[in-house]
């Protein structure tokens, strides 16, 4: 498979308290289970993300169960209200039970 | 390693054994479990209320593939009061779970978006569990031109 590259978008600065929006996107082919190979005509087993984490500073703060019915290169974006500077860090764990990981710093105040 | 006869043939056997129970097993939880049941397994039988959270949806999605799905939940996302995860659905597809998003009191607000696949017209359904262990619910009909699930 292609290389899995995780892009993540996490605003640089923010004032404490703000709450802010995180948008990643991981390409990844989330193969349903459902789809049959055109030639064999055998199912192709499935193969997806199936958990995806955020964490700030060590601490969980959003995560997902994903079943095969969310889209190929999974997409997910959602809100944290950081307190201080920090580190966010992004993980995603496929059903063949490699992760593929990210981080981001912010900067809060100042 | 070389591999003998008897081993490739050994190996044959047990990845047909694999496959011809995959399908068996599947189907049974895809049809085992609707949407309504996978409500009540969330909620632990807990009526889900309408209200505080609102899905939003394309009314026509053209491609099932990628369908955009968000949600917000009105909450103010405290320690004692937050939104603690809210189960997405799709009652037509083969298998309805889609994804269930898990909030904390860091969240500051409980919204996400995602994009999802859709097998065919169908309703999407959110849940939302709330710290205080009630539910409120939201359901959308989304008109779905082209499956999205292979077939």
């Amino acid at each position: 498979m292609a290389k899995v590259k995780p892009r993540v978008k996490v605003p640089r600065k923010a004032e404490a308290g703000e709450v802010i929006t995180i948008k990643t996107l991981i390409n990844h082919k989330m193969e349903s289970g459902f789809r049959k190979d055109k030639k064999t005509g055998e199912v192709i087993p499935q193969k997806i993300i199936n958990k995806f984490t955020a964490e700030f500073n060590g601490k969980p703060v959003f995560s997902a169960d994903v079943r095969p019915a969310v889209s190929a290169n999974p997409y997910f974006q959602f809100k944290v209200k950081v307190p201080e500077s920090g580190t966010f860090k992004f993980t995603w764990v496929d059903d063949d039970g490699s992760t593929y990981s990210t981080e981001k710093k912010i900067k809060v105040g100042g | 390693m070389r591999v003998t006869r008897r081993q490739a043939l050994g190996l044959g056997a047990g990845a047909t054994a694999v496959l011809i129970a995959g399908p068996l097993v599947a189907p049974a939880i895809a049809k085992g479990q609707t949407a309504d049941d996978a409500i009540k397994a969330f909620t632990g039988g807990a009526e889900a209320k309408s209200g505080k959270i609102s899905l939003s949806t394309p009314e026509i999605a053209e491609n099932g593939n990628t369908v955009p799905v968000s949600f917000d939940v009105e909450s103010p996302m405290t320690t004692d009061n937050h939104v603690q995860s809210v189960l997405v659905l799709a009652d037509g597809n083969p298998r309805p779970g889609v994804a269930t998003f898990h909030f904390s009191d860091m969240s500051g607000e409980a919204s996400a978006s995602t994009r999802i696949r859709l097998a065919k017209t169908q309703n999407v359904i959110a849940v939302a569990k709330m710290s205080d262990g009630s539910y409120f619910m939201d359901k959308r009909l989304v008109k779905v031109t082209i499956g999205g699930c292979g077939g």
